[in-house]
């Protein structure tokens, strides 16, 4: 029980606001000898824990491409464009993704998109565009509502919809360990069909919200321009 | 054979070229520390290749990864601001270019899928010429090699490094973020080999009354969401919840189907996913590379889906994975 210590040392240190990697090591490293692991061990497990894991920082191979184009005016580009078409808001731009996003994980293409590949370069600025010719200008604190929607989007479609194509890393872990610990014999298609009817519900929520989405921005440009007001009378804007 | 190992030299490359490049900037406000860092993180990833073989000894890189966090956590790293087009350079250049900025963005997926599709076939010999373990990994880092080529065609930058001089500019608005989602596995496994796991099982065992098959679901489900939560991912808490209550109790003990049971289990850890600062790679570094202000802003967007979406799991696996009388 004394090696819960560990979990309890990274909530702790993510409510106080430590950084992150500070919080993970320490916590590790008490975890660790907690369980009785001896200093060199520990190490190895740092050492092999990082070669093991590389895949994950595969993002970083497509930011030169990304940086590159945002030089050229990526992200000006997608906002003109998505200016030009009247009927869309950000919130339906991102439910547009949201549907983009899940159908192509469902079937199997889920390195089509990602936050480095289309949420920064491309979702983002569209659903800002779409923000700023319905709003003429955007404040800051609904720019940062429009980021953390556009990175949901991409999530939500993305966990949700990946489960329904079978030769994905979790339908395999299950099958692995089911069958190797319990002696099944279970068929990924078998646990695919069964992730459909999630997939179904996260979409209908988190759709849902999206499509709520539109009024929450418009209250929040308006209450930040009341306050805005309110800190300047003599000044303002149209 | 292209195997997944060459992909992470290529990381490895751009993380050591972005450490020359913050070495020779005078300007930056951090240099030094800045430069060790990235510089270190680029080795990491080729010593780690060695690890992998079991060529070389793990604890050297676990001394490294250690250096990293401290680099990282007193504050010897900095964003420097790279020199890059300023906005209206850029409104400029893209009334210029207009639809064809798209080109090398969309490249980049479309190469992705044709390379997936065509691993199979590829072949030298008699030997398949892309890894068939990770496919898909190297087909993304070809499909970025392809598209930054593309984008110097097109857009025909005065220096022809432009894209590694901008991707510098992403990496170091995403700052220590970038290493985070790799410590965070870590993490994982040191909590397993300390048998965090078991220590929950029996706690989880505890609180669960005898007889209720909606107890029972209730626990698995939330118990899978608490787990991903702490741990960051549904995959270190799938073997933990199923071992505890899945298949002792869902499977053998209620007769439940166990492909619903498992689907709709992995998938109540994935609510936790998009509830937790742990799945660092899927709420923190997006934060960072959409410079936002709060770096938990994409929580904060997705609580109001997760949690819901946990609630709808538990009445599915009730009323789909159990023949009622």
């Amino acid at each position: 029980m004394l090696v819960l210590i560990g979990v309890l040392l990274v909530i702790v240190g993510f409510a106080i606001r430590l950084n992150p990697l500070l919080v993970v090591t320490i916590s590790g490293i008490v975890t660790a000898l907690l369980g009785g692991m001896s200093p060199l061990e520990i190490l190895n497990a740092f050492g092999s824990g990082f070669s093991s894991s590389r895949s994950v920082t595969i993002f970083v191979v497509v930011l030169p491409v990304i940086g590159l184009i945002e030089r050229f005016g990526l992200q000006e580009q997608a906002k003109t464009l998505i200016a030009k078409l009247a009927k869309l808001t950000a919130g339906r731009v991102l439910l547009g993704y949201l549907v983009i996003r899940q159908i192509t994980a469902a079937l199997g293409l889920t390195s089509i998109g990602g936050h480095a590949q289309t949420v920064r370069p491309l979702v983002f600025p569209m659903a800002e565009g779409a923000a700023l010719r319905r709003y003429g200008s955007v404040p800051d604190k609904v720019r940062e509502k429009i980021k953390g929607h556009s990175a949901a989007a991409d999530n939500v479609g993305v966990f949700f919809g990946e489960d329904v194509f079978v030769a994905v890393g979790s339908i395999l872990l299950i099958t692995t360990f089911v069958d190797t610990t319990y002696g099944l014999h279970l068929e990924p298609l078998q646990l695919a069909i069964w992730a459909i009817p999630t997939a179904v519900c996260a979409f209908l929520i988190h759709g849902f919200r999206l499509l709520r989405l539109d009024r929450q921005l418009d209250k929040a440009v308006q209450e930040a321009r009341t306050e805005d007001a309110a800190a300047t009378p003599a000044g303002g804007q149209a | 054979m292209i195997n997944v190992e060459s992909i992470y030299w290529l990381i490895g490359l751009l993380f050591v070229a972005w450490a020359f490049l913050i070495a020779r900037d005078a300007n930056h406000p951090r240099r030094w520390g800045s430069s060790s860092f990235w510089g270190l993180l680029g080795l990491c990833f080729f010593y780690g290749t060695a690890v992998e073989a079991k060529t070389a000894p793990a604890w050297i890189l676990g001394i490294a990864v250690l250096a990293l966090v401290a680099l990282a956590s007193t504050g010897l790293l900095g964003d420097g601001r790279s020199n890059t087009a300023s906005e209206e350079q850029r409104t400029a250049s893209a009334a210029k270019f207009g639809n064809k900025l798209f080109i090398p963005a969309l490249a980049l997926p479309v190469v992705t899928v044709i390379v997936v599709l065509l691993a199979p076939v590829l072949k030298i010999g008699s030997k398949p010429l892309i890894d068939p373990t990770h496919t898909t990994l190297v087909a993304l880092g070809i499909g970025a090699i392809v598209a930054a080529l593309v984008g110097v065609a097109i857009l025909r930058p005065q220096n022809k490094l432009s894209p590694v001089l901008e991707g510098r500019r992403i990496i170091e608005t995403i700052g220590w973020a970038a290493l985070l989602p790799q410590m965070l596995s870590t993490l994982g496994i040191l909590f397993t080999q300390a048998g965090v796991g078991t220590a929950v099982g029996t706690l989880a065992k505890g609180v669960l009354p005898n007889g209720s098959l909606l107890a029972a679901v209730v626990v698995y489900c939330v118990g899978m969401f608490i787990f991903t939560v702490l741990m960051g991912n549904g995959f270190a808490a799938f073997p933990i919840m199923t071992a505890a209550i899945g298949w002792p109790v869902l499977v053998q003990g209620f007769h439940g189907q166990p492909a619903i049971v498992f689907a709709i289990g992995m998938l109540a850890g994935f609510c936790g996913t998009l509830c937790t600062p742990m799945a660092a790679n899927f709420n923190l570094v997006p934060s960072a590379l959409l410079e936002m202000k709060n770096k938990y802003g994409v929580i904060t967007a997705q609580i109001a889906t997760g949690v819901p979406l946990l609630f709808a799991n538990i009445a599915l696996m009730y009323f789909l994975a159990f023949r009622h009388a």
